[in-house]
């Protein structure tokens, strides 16, 4: 038996109300000045924050901090946490420490090599792995035992549990069985990589769908609004495990305003997907850099329902 | 076996600098099969040396000689009359025979002319790649004989991570992804249901994380 966290997300989930949350980054700096204003303009749009743990490797304010100035203004924080960086001494230490700030959704990923980032110099932990990341935060909240079965005497965590899939890495056919063992390792959530090829996306949902994994726990579909064909190109070529079709570029590099036509893009893929695609429980923007504009998106796309 | 590379000749060279009279020692074991540092390799690697400080303005006496095996105390002893004229002693092992040396000619300054990359094997002429990463608790039978924690950047033990694309790894599109490899192999078996369980995390202390090991073998 999972037991319940209790977070808002996690509430909101469970009525079956379609939920959007949206990407906050930490700042590469000591002042959480910037994510406390990013907070303020999407407070009542968005059902809860996704803050990174150090994404691509790059060096920024801890996924723990920055919740929890999130937190304090007002959005609900997923913090996400990766293996690159700490080992299972860590983690869990981590994870003692955000719930007793409050924070009650954690999202569990292997996280971008180190070779991405502004450290590529540096050693990987990887002690554990995604999925027994998982297994890990399942056990401290629902056995309460740490992960070597040591008792956690009292005061142990309850965590709403969330993961990420990617429709589009490879082997293609071997992604949703993968999904399937991080929902049996006991994740309650799905966060999906960027989502531009919507075929091949509406068929890795039929497949989910097939198999109940979205009756198992919400699938949330990842959208990044592109600002230009040159950040188009990026992701196509740049970033790991991302497919940008052809299309998309060139409707970008045709555009006379990259920006909108980006906007618009975005907004027409919610809409295909919200009419389409079955078995989803919400959307995850995320907004790289581009924050202020989620609420427009959300608008656009008709997906505006908590504000 | 270990793979090791010679160091860039300008290290070395900096290495010895201001030592005049050396022993440039090869080793017969797993750098002669790799073709760095036995035999054939300390000779020229002595040549180039000699060359360079020559034309430095700054010769240096150079003994060669290659033993069976750098990493056993009774191939080092063989060395004592060689070692006692030379200010310093250059291995061309892998980073146990530096260390052998170092120890049992405690007085010499001992240089590594090796950088030791990694256990595998060669994969075509010339061309070696890592293979296993020591962990001290092998489980490749249940990934297909392919070892995802040597070869894995992130050593994931239930892969593929998101960021493999078209069966190559995210960090370099030219790096087969393991677990496509594990997964295609698997696949021709009929054994996926094999990648449905959950590999449990690694107890590491059988590594090196639980501190130098050692092995003891019984009635010998």
């Amino acid at each position: 038996m999972l037991t319940s966290a209790g977070s808002n997300l996690e509430r909101v989930l469970k009525s079956g109300r379609h939920v959007v949350t949206a990407e906050l980054g930490p700042p590469k700096h000591s002042s959480p000045h910037n994510i406390i204003r990013h907070t303020k303009t999407l407070k009542g749009y968005i059902d809860a924050a996704n803050v990174t743990d150090c994404q691509s490797a790059v060096v920024h304010m801890s996924s723990i901090s920055a919740a929890f100035h999130i937190m304090n203004n007002g959005i609900e924080p997923v913090v996400q946490v990766t293996c690159r960086d700490r080992n299972r001494i860590a983690i869990q230490s981590d994870l003692l420490g955000a719930y007793s700030m409050g924070l009650k959704n954690v999202l569990c990923l292997s996280g971008d090599h180190q070779m991405f980032g502004n450290h590529p110099t540096a050693k990987n932990v990887y002690d554990i792995d995604s999925i027994q990341l998982i297994q890990l935060t399942r056990r401290m909240c629902d056995e309460k035992l740490f992960f070597s079965g040591a008792a956690i005497k009292e005061f142990e965590p309850k965590f709403f549990i969330g993961a990420v899939a990617n429709p589009f890495a490879d082997p293609f056919e071997y992604q949703v069985d993968r999904l399937e063992k991080k929902i049996n390792a006991g994740a309650e959530f799905i966060q999906t990589q960027c989502i531009y090829d919507l075929e091949r996306f509406a068929r890795f949902m039929e497949m989910c769908v097939e198999r109940g994994l979205h009756e198992r726990a919400h699938i949330l579909a990842g959208v990044t609004p592109l600002k230009s064909s040159r950040a188009a190109k990026f992701m196509q070529n740049r970033v790991p495990g991302i497919s940008v079709p052809e299309e998309i570029v060139r409707r970008l590099t045709k555009a006379e305003d990259q920006k909108t036509e980006g906007i618009s893009i975005c907004i027409e893929q919610i809409k295909y997907m919200k009419e389409n695609v079955k078995g989803l429980a919400g959307f995850h923007i995320m907004a790289i850099s581009w924050e202020e504009i989620i609420p427009e998106i959300m608008k656009g796309a008709g997906i505006c329902q908590c504000s | 076996m270990i793979v090791a590379e010679q160091k860039p000749l300008a290290e070395i060279l900096h290495l010895i600098e201001g030592y005049n009279k050396l022993l440039l020692l090869g080793c017969g074991s797993c750098v002669t099969v790799c073709l760095t540092g036995g035999e054939k390799e300390c000779e020229i690697l002595a040549s180039a040396l000699r060359i360079k400080r020559r034309l430095a303005g700054k010769p240096v006496e150079i003994k060669t000689h290659t033993v069976t095996r750098q990493c056993d105390p009774e191939f080092i002893d063989e060395l004592q009359d060689m070692v006692e004229d030379v200010e310093a002693i250059v291995s061309m092992a892998c980073g146990v025979g530096p260390q052998y040396l170092a120890e049992r000619y405690s007085d010499k300054y001992v240089i590594p002319a090796m950088n030791t990359k990694f256990v595998g094997g060669s994969i075509q002429q010339g061309i070696w790649e890592e293979r296993c990463s020591l962990c001290g608790d092998c489980m490749i039978h249940l990934t297909a004989g392919i070892c995802p924690i040597a070869r894995c950047p992130k050593s994931i033990l239930n892969g593929p991570c998101g960021g493999a694309q078209n069966g190559k790894c995210e960090i370099n599109n030219e790096l087969d992804c393991v677990w496509h490899l594990i997964y295609k192999r698997l696949a021709a078996q009929g054994r996926l249901d094999l990648l449905k369980r959950i590999i449990p995390p690694k107890d590491w202390s059988e590594s090196r994380d639980g501190g130098p090991r050692r092995m003891i073998k019984e009635g010998i």
